[in-house]
């Protein structure tokens, strides 16, 4: 465990000091967002397709920026250190670790800008919307950073991540949305169970794997 | 003192349908430095990384006991250091922080005093915290052997050591490595006479490609 503390620090200091990850996710959500606005003008927005925004907009943004763990790693050539002095557990806690962090930072600001920006996006239930938040934000993290380490040794990785995170990724934004229109009428926790209970399944489900197939995308 | 032993048995590796080596079978089992040599292309890296875990034999298996127990390959993340000129260090950070780092990495507690000395050996002390962006090839393989000594490991694999060092460097990996011998298990994988000159065994991998 201390070992994957580590690698999180390491990734967290070296991306204060590169900005690899964090510049393309900034300049994304800047775009994103305002591409939206720009195109909407003075267009009344159901809350229902501000909260269809939202998650395509972390979508986007997380396949912007969370492939650069793994990735900087390979362009780098650092790859090796790794696999010669840390076990591939502790590699992949502690990149999860980072690309968690970085998944929650983002998602954060973007949900900020969203609920000022964007007039219908008002949340009744902020207790449903902040655990909806806080499961999703973690099962993109672990499916991000899974892809991330099966695109870093392949050639094509800027179209392979996308390609890849859409099939994985899809049931869960869709579960997402379904949620934030839940806690945008205002629907109860217990009203929301089944959809929650899906999102917990998924993320269990992801990590078991992930941790199962590490070993094999870590090693040659 | 760590006793490590490092065995092969019917030991093959091979990419698609290239074969690298084949039925390579060795035990080292005490301290002392040993040899891998063979010209370009015979297979010596790929065993050096095939022994660190790194990569897994095609056939065969590699054993690797500590104290007479024996270990899981996962577990000899551990025991072992590695310096070759295809590592590569984080350039973003100081060289010390670097050694510091890895060695948090790697689950050993940072011997400062033992890092400090080995920088003063290889003239690196003053230069300590600046970014190894700045530094030239041959310091930075310097910094890869005070990284793969400085922790006495049991067990050291040495991959073309001396690639790009000066003879002063090379004159002082020489001395230090000496001394490491007598509580490591040193593997150097070269083409180099004057390396090979301190094996006491050498596995010529020619030998295991028919």
């Amino acid at each position: 465990m201390k070992s994957a503390i580590s690698i999180f620090f390491k990734d967290w200091k070296s991306e204060l000091r590169t900005r690899y990850s964090v510049n393309s996710l900034a300049m994304f959500i800047i775009v994103a967002i305002s591409v939206i606005l720009f195109s909407v003008k003075d267009e009344p927005l159901s809350p229902y397709l501000t909260a269809g925004l939202l998650w395509t907009v972390i979508f986007f943004s997380a396949m912007s920026g969370l492939s650069r763990t793994f990735v900087s790693e390979e362009e780098r050539g650092t790859f090796l250190i790794l696999q010669i002095i840390a076990s591939p557990l502790n590699v992949f806690s502690g990149k999860l670790l980072f690309n968690t962090l970085l998944v929650f930072l983002i998602n954060s600001i973007i949900t900020l800008l969203f609920s000022l920006l964007f007039s219908a996006f008002i949340i009744k239930n902020i207790y449903l919307f902040t655990a909806v938040f806080f499961l999703g934000n973690f099962g993109i993290a672990v499916s991000s950073t899974v892809i991330a380490a099966i695109i870093s040794k392949a050639g094509a990785k800027g179209t392979l991540y996308p390609v890849l995170s859409f099939p994985v990724l899809l049931p869960l934004i869709l579960i997402l949305s379904e949620l934030t229109n839940f806690s945008i009428d205002g629907k109860s926790v217990e009203e929301s169970l089944t959809e929650i209970l899906v999102i917990i399944c998924y993320d269990v489900i992801m990590l078991t794997v992930s941790v199962m197939l590490f070993d094999f995308i870590w090693k040659d | 003192m760590i006793n490590i032993s490092v065995s092969a048995e019917n030991l093959c590796k091979n990419f698609g349908r290239r074969f690298v080596f084949k039925n390579l079978n060795f035990i080292f089992d005490k301290p002392g430095i040993y040899g891998i040599a063979g010209i370009n292309g015979s297979g010596k890296t790929t065993l050096a990384k095939i022994i660190s875990g790194v990569l897994s034999p095609s056939q065969g298996k590699i054993y690797c006991s500590v104290n007479s127990l024996k270990i899981n390959p996962e577990e000899i993340q551990k025991y072992i250091g590695y310096a070759a000129p295809y590592v590569v260090f984080y350039d973003e950070f100081t060289v010390y922080e670097n050694l510091k780092m890895l060695s948090v990495i790697q689950g050993i507690d940072f011997n400062s005093n033992r890092c400090e000395k080995l920088l003063t050996e290889f003239g690196l002390y003053e230069r300590r915290n600046e970014h190894l962006s700045n530094y030239s090839s041959g310091m930075k393989q310097r910094i890869k052997i005070i990284f793969a000594m400085m922790n006495n490991l049991p067990l050291i694999i040495f991959d073309e050591p001396i690639t790009n060092l000066d003879s002063a460097g090379k004159e002082i990996f020489y001395r230090l490595l000496k001394q490491q011998a007598i509580n490591s298990l040193i593997i150097i994988a070269s083409n180099e006479e004057a390396d090979l000159a301190l094996c006491s065994k050498i596995i010529i991998m020619e030998n295991f490609r028919k």
